[in-house]
């Protein structure tokens, strides 16, 4: 009798248990403490070369920090794959880290999930506040008229990478600065047995930073003035077109790359069996590969007449990372001096240094040491022809939509298919559908 | 609760009845840790899942589920309107799914069954051969689905150097994970890695065939083809029965492949269902519509499962008779 009744409390209780765990899984959403002050939690986005490389960079800084502040900070560098899916599982579930990178296009789009701590100003004078970054970089930080959801980390910028052997074997004096330039560079290549330019056709996001630059050129958006998709206007169909066509009608793209998606590209280019590259602060991506420093030139990417600006002469997008704090942490002081412990000055300048971008912040970005002329080409492009993507609480879905729709508008190229203006706006007219309805 | 209060001091038939709740109730407390742990695990998720389906859940709600507003049925309007594009494009895959399965089932039992036939006589090196055959199955899917993309690649994979630059079947090499080719692609790997199953339990059903069978239906002149047809497929039906059910809900949801092959955005002629419903709740952030997806394939594959079991029980029934 009594084994019996041992045995039922023991299943009432082991019941119980269960069903407090199970309760217990979910966290308020009420927002963040300081239960935790002495730990954090950091997912890095992949920078370097590999994960491997990342963790060599960031540990010993996070160490550093450690030192000063004594809070010690759990890193985890999260790849570009993942990433994403990792913030919105995050988002879901309340259960995430203190601190995280995000690509900077994001911005508009996380910060409608509300999962992320808005930079007020009371927030941003913890960090020095928001003079002391640069404008273009602020720029890509969340929809207009509201508070950054994030802060900018690295800056970095789109330019062209060409390999120095490769044009004086072609007979190219310079790096061209038209896309007519780049085509007819593109022929005298080709009958070098060279292939002349790389793309990522299978990666959504490079395709999306291409058509958008080509949009600009022709005076065209995605996104209408308040926020709703506008794929097929004129400009945009005439500006897919025109990248597509690179492979299409120009050749100056093999068809081979329309299946890349792991930076296949960027290898090509490192083993000299491709000319041209247009790619973002692919210095430091270069060198793991063996690809020395003085075998090729960076020269901006062209722009279809005259010379890099604004409006239609933008020649790259903002591109960037940005540092954010999930307003879930337990640690939210602690996650603030981390801000601004990467975001300050010195660490601003190991980091930009180790990833070959370019600071953010405006002190670091003066250094000599992003003085060199590649880093020219960059700083300048971002000071002065580079155009934020669309702040706007879709730009995700619209990466993945219009991207798939560039990738699939390659895939027609590759299977031989014509590429024609209707068949374009086709796949565009059925990417702006799956956009959500408003 | 009440018992403990008025037990003591209640009328005799009170008395009696804590305790046969006791010995009936006993079995039931002592299920309860399993059962709740089966809640939890299988259906507190679907029953989420389900409740999600109707609710407008996007990347405004997402942080706080409870304030997402509820949409009735929405979302299923949405995923059935067949004119609109993201219902056109839903039906699409599941054509694309259905013509998948049927062919990848069929050859992974074809290829299966043969090799266990062929394998059912003795000769030196069967051993090998079985232990060689089951590897595709063993290995983990993600590495050995990724070197099936090494090998599809246009411009280095293997499949490409063997079929245009070897044996010069094509006029150039073609594209296998973009474009119309990767369903062929899909195909291949699925069945590389689904018929090593059906292989394993056909052979463990051909064990339980007696070999007198076989004997006798020799002397009566019954050749390998009659024997086939005769004795061996008829003594595999309960066998292939669970089988084709197995592999069919194995193949109709397989995620893991299609995934690793062509990433995030599959081409459209691949497009397989639960990729499919994947982007359309994580990729567009729309959570709900995907639940919604979810739940018209659980009815959908619990229609068939059950059609499939009703026809076939009902046909051996009167088989047996």
């Amino acid at each position: 009798m009594r084994s019996i009744r041992a045995a039922a409390v023991g299943a009432v209780t082991m019941s119980l248990a269960l069903a407090a765990t199970a309760c217990g899984g979910g966290s308020s959403t009420g927002g963040g403490s300081d239960d935790s002050p002495k730990t954090l939690t950091y997912w890095a986005s992949n920078q370097g070369a590999s994960i491997a490389v990342d963790k060599k960079v960031l540990q010993p800084e996070l160490d550093k920090f450690e030192k000063q502040t004594g809070i010690k900070v759990k890193l985890e560098v999260v790849p570009w794959s993942d990433l994403l899916n990792r913030i919105l599982t995050a988002t879901t579930s309340g259960q995430g880290p203190d601190v995280l990178n995000i690509g900077n296009t994001w911005s508009a789009s996380l910060q409608a999930t509300g999962a992320l701590l808005p930079w007020d100003a009371k927030n941003l004078a913890k960090i020095g506040g928001k003079d002391r970054f640069v404008d273009s970089a602020l720029g890509s930080t969340g929809a207009e008229g509201k508070d950054p959801a994030a802060i900018p980390l690295y800056s970095m910028a789109y330019a062209l990478y060409y390999n120095k052997q490769i044009f004086a074997d072609a007979g190219i004096s310079k790096p061209p600065a038209t896309w007519d330039e780049l085509i007819a560079d593109g022929k005298k290549i080709t009958a070098k047995g060279k292939s002349p330019l790389g793309a990522e056709g299978s990666n959504l996001a490079e395709n999306i930073h291409h058509v958008f630059v080509f949009a600009k050129q022709h005076g065209a958006d995605f996104f209408t003035a308040d926020g709703k998709p506008d794929f097929t206007n004129d400009g945009v169909v005439t500006a897919v077109k025109q990248y597509v066509d690179l492979m299409a009608k120009d050749k100056v793209i093999p068809t081979g790359d329309a299946e890349y998606a792991q930076n296949q590209s960027v290898s090509d280019f490192a083993k000299g069996k491709q000319a041209m590259l247009l790619w973002q602060s692919a210095a430091a991506n270069l060198k793991s590969q063996g690809m020395s420093e003085s075998s090729y030139g960076i020269a901006p990417v062209p722009v279809q007449s005259g010379t890099p600006g604004t409006g239609a002469q933008v020649n790259s997008m903002v591109a960037g990372i940005n540092l954010a704090v999930f307003k879930n942490s337990h640690n939210l002081d602690g996650a603030t001096k981390f801000v601004k412990f990467m975001t300050g000055d010195a660490e601003q300048k190991i980091l930009n240094t180790a990833y070959s971008s370019i600071p953010p912040v405006k002190a670091a970005q003066s250094d000599a040491a992003f003085n060199t002329p590649s880093n020219a080409v960059l700083k300048s492009t971002l000071a002065t022809s580079a155009a934020a993507l669309p702040q706007v609480a879709d730009e995700s879905q619209f990466e993945t939509a219009v991207g798939t729709a560039v990738k699939d508008l390659f895939a027609d190229v590759a299977a031989g298919r014509a590429i024609t203006t209707d068949s374009v706006k086709a796949k565009l007219d059925k990417a702006q559908q799956q956009m959500p309805a408003k | 609760m009440q018992g403990s209060s008025g037990g003591a001091v209640s009328a005799e038939p009170r008395r009696r009845r804590p305790g046969r709740i006791r010995r009936i109730g006993l079995p039931y407390l002592l299920l309860l840790p399993a059962l709740l742990l089966e809640l939890l695990v299988h259906l507190v998720p679907m029953v989420i899942g389900i409740v999600m389906s109707f609710k407008e859940l996007t990347q405004f709600y997402i942080r706080d589920w409870g304030t997402a507003p509820w949409t009735g049925l929405g979302n299923y309007k949405v995923s059935v309107d067949f004119d609109a594009p993201v219902g056109e494009a839903l039906l699409h895959s599941f054509f694309v799914t259905v013509a998948f399965t049927l062919l990848s089932v069929g050859l992974c039992w074809l290829i299966g069954t043969a090799a266990a036939v062929y394998m059912q006589d003795t000769f030196t090196g069967r051993g090998l051969l079985r232990a060689l055959f089951l590897v595709p199955y063993a290995l983990p899917v993600y590495a050995a689905v990724i070197t099936w993309v090494f090998m599809f690649q246009h411009d280095n994979g293997l499949v490409n150097h063997v079929l245009h630059d070897q044996l010069h079947l094509t006029d150039k090499p073609s594209f296998w994970l973009i474009g119309d080719n990767s369903f062929y692609a899909l195909l291949t790997v699925s069945v590389w890695k689904g018929w090593p199953f059906a292989f394993l339990i056909v052979m463990a059903g051909l064990q339980n065939i007696p070999r007198e069978l076989y004997e006798a239906a020799a002397l009566d002149g019954a050749g390998m083809w009659q024997q086939l047809r005769r004795i061996t497929l008829p003594s595999l039906r309960p066998v292939n029965q669970v089988l084709i059910l197995v592999l069919f809900l194995w193949t109709f949801n397989d995620f893991n492949t299609p995934y690793v092959l062509f990433g995030k955005a599959a081409p459209e002629a691949a497009d397989l269902i639960s990729v499919h419903i994947y982007q359309a709740s994580f990729v567009t952030w729309n959570f709900g519509t995907g639940s919604a997806m979810s739940v018209l394939l659980l009815l959908f594959l619990l229609l068939v499962t059950g059609g499939y079991l009703a026809l076939t029980s009902r046909g051996r029934r009167t088989a047996d008779v």
